[in-house]
């Protein structure tokens, strides 16, 4: 757009809404810088270098001690908010086909079963689901030495799900469990809560997805031969694909930015500890700067990520 | 049996899964009702409930005024009441189409007017209570109706803006809705409970309240932003040119033809929003201010009921899902007749 083209009354609009939007931002500089001074708070990040001084319970790929920086302890916020996001993403998307796929089935029972879901975990706040699964695992679930065994070598207790690892199965020694991989029951809950509450939504999406095939499309595929699971396969699925993208896209980036309510019930993602190194050092602005500024550089890039994919797997003619 | 044959038994697979579902049923449905109903404890008395294996519903039934009114002066519990029928009462009076016309905005500000006095007093005999003493129900139905009400014109703002030619206005539009869909609402409401008093001039203060209002509404008017857009783009591009061509200004155009239009179209999507905005106040919880669900965490810490977190929060599941689901199930009536009104459209134009 030339900017030569624009009528005096244009100009003057988009001259004020700068300067208004100039304005606003030049009040808040100046007065926080006022208040940072009175309250002597020094800005800039060279607090991130010192040393943290609190443990952090789960970590995914990286080690941490209490020893290290608070840039260390942030790392690792973002690595296991990355984490929960990841596991939860596949968990969601397994699910919500699952769920989607049995609301468009010729079975009554089934269809009213997805229905039912999808409705009811739609509709309830992430936030109580999350309260509600914490609650059912550290309350629901016995103590470690009447830990639920639902398949060998797996213990389900109010301490948290333990798993098979390579060294070996967890037993029970004393009144806790040794040896095996832990999963806390913070990290169970939000992991649970998310991808039952996400898989609501794409199981919506998926549903659409199909529906939006035409008709011709499910008969030209009968008429092939083909079974109604082979016609989903190879016909319906590759073309709702390209319909179902773009929404899936928007919901795995709901399920990343609802991670951050991790801080509720204590796993700690980068919000979780964001906010503990913005209450130890005071360090208010830059903390959550830092939040921001890792959210948006996720939800960009995997924008960016769905939009390059969205272009690729668009009909070619 | 014609309809189970077609219906459950269509074919090995079908059978299979209606075997499961019936077995899965079969297994769980019992104990369920066993906990919630048969063994459940209905009296407020926490020994009892320790010594029974079902539900604790007595939680619910001792702290019910709690969860419901929050910190609110006991004696005065019926304002909050009265203002939440109302506010509601407000609501289901919008959702009728034969009330979308010019009496609506008189009535709401004569609710809001009537449920402000009920709430502060101060006025007519009424014991002055501060907002820092409100909670529970009405917080969550007051936070939710103020977002909704002033995101929504800000909403409308924005989403011309974000379709203006102008390119700086467009481009502040741009920045503003990508940046807040961008990141987590708590960082926004992080941000105003901690940033926005540093970012006021000193001795200027907001009550905490007010604070997280202010994010709600930030937050709100982003996303709404992008369904009002949405809205936009499915008017015609004729609507347009027959608005200009009239001779009307731009707000004459927006105002007369394409927004009456757009917004018709942006009801459904429009609801769902704010069922999601409804659902995202419980976040206040983290903030510390004491909405519905912030009321329900908080009974739970007295040591007599500490423990029955799984009944409390299916009691908080089935408030918000009532509402919630009252919505939904409100949206996809309007799009019923919307989709029928278009078919009948497209009829008549061939």
């Amino acid at each position: 757009m030339a900017s030569g083209g624009f009528k005096p009354k244009e100009v003057a609009y988009q001259a004020a809404a700068l300067a208004a939007v100039l304005a606003v931002v030049w009040f808040f500089v100046s007065n926080t810088v006022a208040n940072l001074d009175a309250r002597r708070i020094a800005s800039g990040f060279g607090f991130l270098q010192r040393e943290a001084g609190f443990e952090i319970g789960e970590k995914f790929f990286l080690t941490y001690g209490a020893a290290d920086t608070y840039a260390r302890a942030l790392v690792v916020g973002v690595l296991n908010t990355l984490g929960v996001a990841i596991i939860g993403i596949v968990l969601a998307t397994g699910l919500g086909a699952a769920v989607g796929l049995s609301r468009l089935s010729p079975n009554f029972m089934l269809r009213s079963a997805a229905a039912a879901y999808v409705e009811f975990f739609r509709n309830v706040p992430l936030l109580v689901q999350l309260f509600f699964w914490y609650a059912l695992i550290t309350e629901g679930l016995p103590g470690p030495r009447e830990a639920l065994s639902p398949l060998p070598g797996v213990f389900l207790s109010n301490r948290g799900i333990l798993l098979p690892s390579l060294e070996g199965a967890p037993r029970l020694e004393g009144f806790n469990f040794v040896g095996g991989t832990a999963i806390t029951p913070e990290f169970a809950a939000l992991l649970a809560g998310l991808s039952v509450y996400t898989a609501a939504f794409i199981a919506e999406i998926v549903r659409a997805g199909v529906l939006a095939i035409e008709r011709g499309q499910w008969d030209a595929a009968q008429a092939m031969g083909l079974t109604r699971g082979e016609s989903l396969h190879f016909i319906i699925v590759p073309q709702a694909l390209r319909v179902v993208i773009p929404p899936l896209a928007s919901q795995y980036l709901n399920l990343t930015k609802n991670s951050s309510l991790a801080v509720a019930i204590g796993y700690p993602d980068l919000v979780s500890i964001a906010n503990t190194t913005l209450n130890q050092t005071g360090q208010a602005i830059e903390g959550i700067a830092i939040i921001m500024g890792v959210y948006l550089t996720i939800s960009l890039s995997i924008s960016a990520f769905m939009n390059w994919y969205n272009a690729r797997i668009a009909f070619r003619r | 049996m014609k309809w189970i044959r077609e219906n459950l038994f269509s074919g090995w697979l079908s059978g299979a899964a209606t075997l499961l579902i019936l077995f899965l049923l079969w297994r769980s449905l019992p104990p369920f009702v066993d906990w919630a109903f048969l063994d459940a404890v209905w009296r407020p008395d926490s020994k009892a409930c320790r010594a029974s294996e079902g539900a604790c519903w007595g939680f619910i039934a001792d702290k019910h005024r709690f969860i419901l009114f929050g910190t609110y002066p006991y004696d005065e519990h019926w304002r909050p009441a009265v203002s939440s029928f109302l506010l509601v009462g407000l609501w289901i009076w919008s959702c009728f189409r034969r009330n979308w016309n010019r009496l609506l905005i008189p009535v709401w500000l004569g609710g809001l007017t009537v449920i402000g006095v009920l709430m502060w007093g101060g006025v007519f005999g009424l014991r002055y209570v501060e907002n820092e003493r409100w909670g529970g129900l009405i917080l969550t139905l007051l936070l939710s109706t103020f977002g909704v009400a002033i995101a929504f014109p800000l909403s409308i703002l924005l989403a011309l803006a974000r379709r203006s030619k102008m390119p700086v206005i467009h481009w502040l539009a741009v920045a503003y809705i990508e940046l807040i869909r961008g990141v987590p609402l708590i960082s926004l409401l992080f941000m105003a409970s901690v940033l926005l008093p540093l970012f006021l001039p000193e001795g200027v203060t907001i009550d905490k309240l007010l604070r997280a209002q202010i994010a709600m509404i930030l937050f709100a008017a982003a996303y709404l932003a992008e369904v009002v857009r949405g809205g936009l783009q499915a008017i015609d591009h004729e609507q347009y040119d027959a608005a200009a061509a009239i001779g009307l200004g731009y707000w004459g155009q927006m105002g007369y033809i394409i927004l009456p239009q757009a917004l018709r179209i942006a009801v459904p999507p429009l609801v769902n929003t704010i069922v999601a905005f409804f659902k995202d106040t419980s976040l206040v919880l983290i903030i510390g201010l004491f909405d519905l669900l912030s009321t329900i965490k908080v009974s739970l810490n007295e040591p007599a009921w500490s423990g029955f977190g799984v009944e409390a929060y299916v009691f908080a599941s089935l408030i918000y899902f009532i509402f919630c689901y009252a919505m939904s199930a409100y949206s996809k009536s309007l799009e019923r007749p919307v989709a029928e009104r278009a078919a009948a459209r497209a009829a008549d134009a061939a």
